[in-house]
C-alpha cells in the first residue's frame, strides 16, 4: 500500500506565507485596487445628469473621502509589511527584496533565461524552482514597494493641506520639494499606472508558475502553502535569493 | 530689520493722507479694511493706525526686470484710492522706472541717494525676473545687466518684496526651454528677508497688505515654506471657492456652453487648477472685491502657482505628458502601456505552451497517473 506511488515524485509541503503577510497582501490589494478606481474618479469625475441640488448630493466627496480612508489602510498596511520584513519568516525578509549578493543578481538572470527567454539547456526544458519569491520576482516587488513610497509621499503631501492631524502634516514639505501641488499631483496620478500596469503583470505570472510547475502558486496567498518535490528539497536545488547556501553553478545546471 | 528710526525726517504717512485732503474717516476705514485683509484681529486696527500715524514714510525702491508691469498696474488699480495715492504713487516710491517723472542720469542719480541716505532701511520691491542667460543682455538698465542692479541695491535693503510669479518662480518667460535663462530673485539673492508674492499679477489688496504689515511691524509677515505670506497663501482657491458644493457633489461643467455651465457647476473638469493653488483670488476677489476669474465662469489658472505653465494646459485637467511630440496625455500613454503589456503577455502565454510543453506535458501524465490510481 505504502509504495504503491513512490514512482511519483512525493510533494513536500512548506509553509511559505505567514498569515500576517498574507493578511498584507489581501488588504494591500485591495486597498490599491479601491485607490485606483477612485483615483481614475478624482482626476475624471463622470458627467452627471442631476436634478437634485448641490447640497442633496456628495458624489465626490464620498469618491475622496474612500480614496482617504483607503490610504490610510494601504499607508499602515505598508508599515507593517516593512515590520514585518525585520521580523517575519525568511521568504518574508528584507534580503528577499533588495539584492546584498551577487547571487541575486545571478538568479535574476537565471529567472530571466527560462521563464522569459524560455530557453532549454541541453535539450532539456527548465523549470526555475524556488519557494519564496524568486530573485526577478522580489527585485520587482521592492521596486513596488518604492512605489508605493512615492505614492505615500505624494499623496499625503497632498493630504497635508487638508488635514488637521499631525501625520498628514508630517508630509507637508513633499509639495514644497516638487514647487507646488500640481506637479505633486502629476506625479501621484503617472505613478498610478505603474501600479495598473503592475497587477495585470502580477496576476499573470502568477497563473503562469502555477500553470508550469503545478507547486500550489495562486493560493500559496490563500493557504500560506507552496509544495516542492522531495528531491528537488533533498538536492537543495530550490532557490532563496541572497542566502549563501547555493552555489550559482547549480540553478542553471538544474 | 527695524526701519522705523534714524530716517532722515520725513512726513508721516497720516501727515500725507491729510495733506491729500482724506478725511480721519477714510483714513480709518482703509485701516480697518487692511488690517483685515492681513488677517489680523479687530484688537490690531488701533495698532496698524497708530503705526500709518506716527511712523515716518518708508523709504521703496521699486526695480523692474523681465515682467509686463502687470504687478504695478493691479497695485494701482488696488481698491483703496489711499493705497494707490498715499501708499505707492505718490509719497513712497523713491525711485520706480514706471512711475517716477524723471528719467535718465536723473533717474539713476535719485536711485543712488536713496541707496546711500536710507542705506540698510530702504523696502525693495521687485518685479520682474532676471535673465541670467548670454551674460544678462536680455534686460539692461543705464548700461548695467539686470543682475548687476539686483546685486547692488539689494545690498542696503532691510527686505526684499519680490512681486508676482515673475520675481518669485520666473513665471511665462522661464518656461521650457527658458531661452534668456529668466531666474527668481530667491535663487540669486541670498541673506535677505525675501517676501514671495506670486500671481500674475497678484491681487493689489494683497500688495497693499504686506506692505502695511512691514510698515506696522517693522518686520516681514509670517511666511509659509515656499516663502509667501501666510495670511494670504495659506489656502488653496478650491478651499474657498463658492463652487465647491458643487465640486462635492459631483456636478462639473463639461463644456463652456453647456447647460451646467449656465447653473454655475464647478469648473474642474474644464481645468480648474483651484484644487491645486494656493491665493486668497476667492476670498478677497478682484477689482475691489467684484469677481474673481471662477466667478465670472472661467477656471482658474494657477498662475500663482510655480512653473503652471508648463505643468499643463489650461483647459484640461488631464495630466499632459510633454516630450511626446505632440502632448500626450498621461492616461493616453497609460492605456498604450497597457496594450502593449497585455500583447506582450499575451505573446508569452502562447510561448509558454510550445516552450514549456513538455514539463506541462509530464506534468499532466503524472497528475493523471495519481488520479487514476487513487481510487483503483
Ligand atoms: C496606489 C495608491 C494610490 C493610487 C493609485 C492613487 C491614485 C490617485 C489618483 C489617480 C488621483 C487623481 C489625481 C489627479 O487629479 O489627476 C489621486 C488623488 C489624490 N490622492 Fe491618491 N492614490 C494612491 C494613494 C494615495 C495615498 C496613500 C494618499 C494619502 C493620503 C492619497 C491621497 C490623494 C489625494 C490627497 C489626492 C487629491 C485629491 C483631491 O485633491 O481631491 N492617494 N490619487
Ligand atoms: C488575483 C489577484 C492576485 C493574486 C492571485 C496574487 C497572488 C500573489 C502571490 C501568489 C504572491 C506570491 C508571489 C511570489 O511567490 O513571489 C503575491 C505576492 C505579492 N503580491 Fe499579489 N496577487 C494578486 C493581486 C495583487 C495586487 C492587486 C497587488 C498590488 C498591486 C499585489 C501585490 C503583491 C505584492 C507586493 C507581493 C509581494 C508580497 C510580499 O512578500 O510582501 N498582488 N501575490
Ligand atoms: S471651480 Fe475650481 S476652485 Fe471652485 S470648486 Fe471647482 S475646482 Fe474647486
Amino acid at each position: 500500500m505504502a509504495n504503491k506511488y513512490l514512482h511519483i515524485p512525493r510533494l513536500r509541503r512548506v509553509y511559505v506565507w505567514e498569515l500576517p503577510v498574507r493578511i498584507y497582501h489581501w488588504l494591500n490589494a485591495l486597498a490599491i485596487v479601491v485607490l485606483i478606481i477612485t483615483g481614475f474618479y478624482i482626476s475624471n469625475p463622470v458627467a452627471l445628469l442631476s436634478s437634485k441640488d448641490a447640497s442633496q448630493q456628495y458624489i465626490m466627496g464620498w469618491f475622496r473621502y474612500i480614496h482617504f480612508a483607503a490610504a490610510y489602510i494601504f499607508f499602515f498596511n505598508f508599515l507593517f509589511r516593512l515590520y514585518w520584513g525585520f521580523v517575519g519568516n525568511k521568504y518574508a525578509n528584507w534580503k528577499q527584496f533588495i539584492p546584498t549578493s551577487k547571487r541575486f543578481f545571478h538568479e535574476i538572470w537565471a529567472v530571466f533565461k527560462i521563464d522569459i527567454l524560455m530557453l532549454k539547456k541541453n535539450g532539456k526544458e527548465q523549470e526555475h524552482l524556488s519557494i519564496g519569491h524568486n530573485a526577478m520576482a522580489g527585485i520587482i516587488y521592492f521596486m513596488t514597494f518604492l512605489a508605493f513610497l512615492v505614492q505615500c509621499l505624494t499623496g499625503f503631501g497632498l493630504y497635508a493641506r487638508m488635514s488637521s492631524w499631525w501625520l498628514p502634516k508630517l508630509f507637508a514639505w513633499v509639495p514644497v520639494l516638487l514647487g507646488g501641488d500640481i506637479l505633486t499631483r502629476k506625479i501621484h496620478h503617472w505613478s498610478m499606472w505603474y501600479f495598473i500596469i503592475f497587477t495585470v503583470i502580477h496576476v499573470y505570472l502568477v497563473f503562469y508558475h502555477d500553470y508550469v510547475e503545478g507547486r500550489g502558486e495562486t493560493s500559496s496567498m490563500v493557504g500560506g502553502w507552496k509544495f516542492i518535490e522531495e528531491d528537488v528539497f533533498e538536492k537543495n536545488l530550490h532557490q532563496t535569493p541572497n542566502p549563501e547556501k547555493t552555489e550559482v553553478e547549480e540553478i542553471t545546471k538544474h | 530689520m527695524k526701519n522705523d528710526n534714524a530716517l532722515v525726517s520725513q512726513p508721516t504717512y497720516y501727515e500725507e493722507v491729510q495733506r491729500k485732503g482724506y478725511s480721519r474717516r477714510d483714513f480709518v476705514k482703509f485701516v480697518s479694511m487692511m488690517t483685515a485683509f492681513i488677517g489680523l484681529e479687530q484688537s490690531a486696527i488701533g495698532q496698524v493706525a497708530k503705526a500709518l500715524e506716527t511712523k515716518q514714510r518708508m523709504p521703496v525702491i521699486w526695480l523692474h526686470f523681465q515682467e509686463c508691469t502687470c504687478c504695478s498696474e493691479s497695485f494701482l488699480r488696488s481698491s483703496h484710492p489711499i493705497v494707490a495715492d498715499i501708499l505707492l504713487d505718490k509719497i513712497s516710491l523713491d525711485y520706480s522706472e514706471t512711475l517716477m517723472a524723471a528719467s535718465g542720469t536723473q533717474a539713476e542719480d535719485v536711485l543712488k541717494n536713496t541707496m546711500a541716505k536710507y542705506k540698510g532701511q530702504y523696502l525693495l520691491c521687485i518685479e520682474g525676473s532676471v535673465p541670467m542667460g548670454a551674460d544678462g543682455v536680455y534686460c539692461m538698465i543705464g548700461g548695467k545687466t539686470s543682475f548687476q542692479i539686483l546685486q547692488e541695491v539689494s545690498e542696503g535693503a532691510a527686505a526684499i518684496i519680490a512681486w508676482g510669479s515673475c520675481a518669485s518662480n520666473g513665471c511665462v518667460q522661464s518656461a521650457k526651454p527658458n531661452p534668456t535663462g529668466a531666474t527668481p530673485i530667491h535663487k540669486l539673492i541670498k541673506g535677505k528677508p525675501i517676501i514671495k508674492v506670486p500671481g500674475c499679477p497678484p491681487i493689489g489688496e494683497v500688495m497693499a497688505g504686506v506692505i502695511v504689515h512691514y510698515l506696522t511691524f517693522g518686520r516681514i509677515p509670517e511666511l509659509d515654506r515656499l516663502g509667501r505670506p501666510k495670511a494670504f497663501y495659506n489656502k488653496r482657491v478650491h478651499d474657498t471657492c463658492y463652487r465647491r458644493p458643487f465640486y462635492d457633489a459631483g456636478l462639473f461643467v463639461e463644456t463652456f456652453d453647456d447647460e451646467n455651465a449656465k447653473k454655475g457647476y464647478c469648473l474642474y473638469k474644464v481645468g480648474c487648477k483651484g484644487p491645486s493653488t494656493y491665493n486668497a483670488c476667492a476670498v478677497t476677489k478682484w477689482n475691489g472685491g467684484t469677481s474673481f476669474p471662477i466667478q465670472s465662469g472661467h477656471p482658474c489658472i494657477g498662475c500663482s502657482e510655480e512653473n503652471f505653465w508648463d505643468n499643463g494646459r489650461l483647459y484640461d485637467r488631464a495630466s499632459s505628458f510633454s516630450g511626446f511630440g505632440i502632448e500626450a496625455n498621461a492616461d493616453d500613454l497609460g492605456k498604450v502601456a497597457l496594450g502593449v503589456t497585455a500583447a506582450g503577455l499575451a505573446v508569452h502565454a502562447i510561448a509558454t505552451n510550445f516552450g514549456k510543453s513538455k514539463l506541462i506535458h509530464d506534468h499532466e501524465t503524472e497528475g493523471k497517473e495519481s488520479e487514476q490510481e487513487l481510487d483503483s
